[in-house]
């Protein structure tokens, strides 16, 4: 089985592009990232390709061939459907794909266009990754859910607004160098307090904003990348998955999330590591509440300590742990379908040495959490420095 | 989603139906695992000898929140509260109504029925307090 190189990443802007295609977005990343790899196009042998609310936002399904297009690769396409996590799950098939010889090559992105449709129309599509039955029909929104969760946390292992409000703040702070967030601005832990609500305790501050955006990576395996003399330090070392019951109502736990401890036990043991041993990890923080949950699920917390993390320093950009040095979804921003990708290029940018952020990593290992809806499907991948 | 013209969701629509007539059920398998139908199969084994058992008459709120930003089937009923509603072997989520949204606590016994959205009129799973 060969090892996987990550040959080049390429990332748009995050933020808000209401006027910009979904392809235009994947052409840009696509072409960063194949200039970032030093590969060319004709190489790529599959596109992997994240996208959730493309038949919303866009009227278009089928993207897989389309965005082979906008990329300028002629090769198999398919699209990946795991709301929030859909391009995690693409980057886990392109990896399965080269370590079991399928390809030597293989582009995985995501993108997303959410912005053209606004706040209310935006939080009805989001809302899709929930329940129909059972949750959308009551009401459920996609920040209602986590709220919910947020909630369930506070009863069962305490915590405060305040401890939340300090992720908001933290992740602020690490997307100030960050060129592709969409927020580089400070804000305060009063700030955040004072925001207003969506989803009770759950105000405007703990919520990710609505993201336009597009990522790419090119994966070859170890021969491809020694044959060609490629610069390729990073590898992905470990792959996993976990899942849950779609409603909230129907998991054993409203205050974890069984699908991450799931992933990221099997990532851990694929890569022959232990959460000691991370120096850094890029965590689906689309709300607040949900960096604590996946803090705890990647194990650097047991169940109930991951909440004061940030409030503490600990991982802070100057702390043992620097969790989202990228800004997080929370700062970055979240453009659903490209979120996975993007985790991948940032952790390979600051495992290489080349991000804004970089010096705060001290080690050769980082990990990637990206987490579908409010947690039924998750991704989880371990990066390290190879060479 | 609105107007009696639509399509029943079959088996979810009958659970409403249940609900609002006093006589609320859910599915449970042979291990006590309850769900909501419709259901082939028990979720949480997989066991497929399923059977309709009365609904509690009361459940206790497990986790609740006040929603303030809506998507626009829910545009006129913000600011509400949807709570899971923990009836010992099966949970529901729906909306919390005849409650001051400040005064909702975790643990608060409730009762299920069926009431609407202000912005739809579509039917909808309720609770109200005891
Ligand atoms: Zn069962």
């Amino acid at each position: 089985m060969t090892g996987v190189r990550v040959a080049g990443v390429g990332l748009t802007h995050f933020g808000k592009h209401p006027e910009r295609t979904g392809r235009d977005l994947f052409a840009e990343a696509s072409a960063a990232a194949f200039a970032d790899a030093g590969v060319d196009r004709s190489a790529v042998e599959s596109l992997k390709y994240g996208n959730f609310m493309g038949e919303l936002a866009e009227h278009q399904g089928h993207q897989g061939p389309l965005m082979a297009e906008a990329a300028g690769v002629d090769a198999p396409a398919t699209r990946y459907e795991s709301a929030c996590a859909s391009s995690g799950v693409a980057v886990r098939e392109a990896v399965k794909d080269v370590r079991n010889g399928e390809a030597d090559v293989v582009l995985v992105g995501g993108a997303e266009r959410m912005n053209n449709l606004g706040t209310a129309g935006t939080t009805e599509a989001l809302a899709i990754a929930a329940d129909d039955l059972y949750e959308v029909r009551a009401g459920i929104t996609f920040p209602g859910a986590y709220a919910l969760m947020a909630r369930a946390y506070f009863e069962r292992y305490g915590g405060t607004r305040e401890d939340l409000a300090a992720i908001a703040v933290k992740n602020h702070d690490n997307a100030l160098p960050n060129e592709h967030a969409q927020f580089q601005r400070e804000i305060t832990v009063d700030e955040a307090l004072d925001a207003p609500m969506i989803a009770d305790p759950l105000g405007l501050y703990d919520a990710c904003p609505i993201t336009d955006g597009a990522s790419a990576v090119v994966l070859v395996s170890d021969e491809y990348a020694e044959a060609h003399d490629l610069d390729a330090p990073v590898a992905v070392t470990g792959t996993g998955q976990g899942g849950d019951k779609m409603a909230l109502q129907d998991r054993e736990y409203l205050a974890r999330t069984p699908a991450a401890e799931k992933a990221a036990e099997e990532a851990y043991a694929d890569a022959g590591v232990e959460a000691t041993d991370v120096a850094t990890a890029e965590v689906h923080d689309c709300f607040t509440i949900a960096e604590v949950l996946a803090l705890e699920s990647l194990d650097f917390y047991a169940p109930g300590e991951g909440i004061g993390a940030a409030a503490r320093g600990e991982t802070t950009r100057d702390g043992d742990l620097p969790v989202n040095l990228s800004g997080g979804l929370k700062a970055k921003g979240h453009p659903v379908g490209a979120t996975g990708t993007s985790q991948i290029a940032e952790l390979t940018r600051l495992l290489r040495g080349d991000h804004p952020n970089s010096d705060a990593v001290d080690g050769e290992v980082g990990v990637a959490h990206n987490a579908g809806g409010t947690v039924a499907s998750t991704t989880v991948h371990v990066l390290e420095v190879v060479a | 989603m609105s107007g009696d013209e639509l399509v029943r969701d079959d088996g979810f629509d009958d659970f409403l139906d249940a609900v609002a007539d006093g006589e609320g059920f859910y599915v449970e398998c042979e291990n006590g695992h309850g769900s909501l139908p419709p259901r082939r199969v028990c979720p949480h084994c997989g066991t497929t000898d399923l059977k309709e058992v009365p609904l509690p008459e009361s459940g206790e709120v497990e986790t609740h929140t006040t929603i303030h930003v809506a998507s626009p089937e829910f545009a006129d009923d913000v600011p509400y509260v949807t709570a899971v509603v923990d009836f010992g072997p099966v949970r529901l989520t729906g909306q919390l109504q005849d409650v001051d949204p400040d005064a909702v606590e975790t643990g608060a016994s409730v009762a299920p029925d069926v009431g609407s959205t202000e912005t739809t009129g579509e039917r909808i799973l309720v609770f109200r307090p005891r």
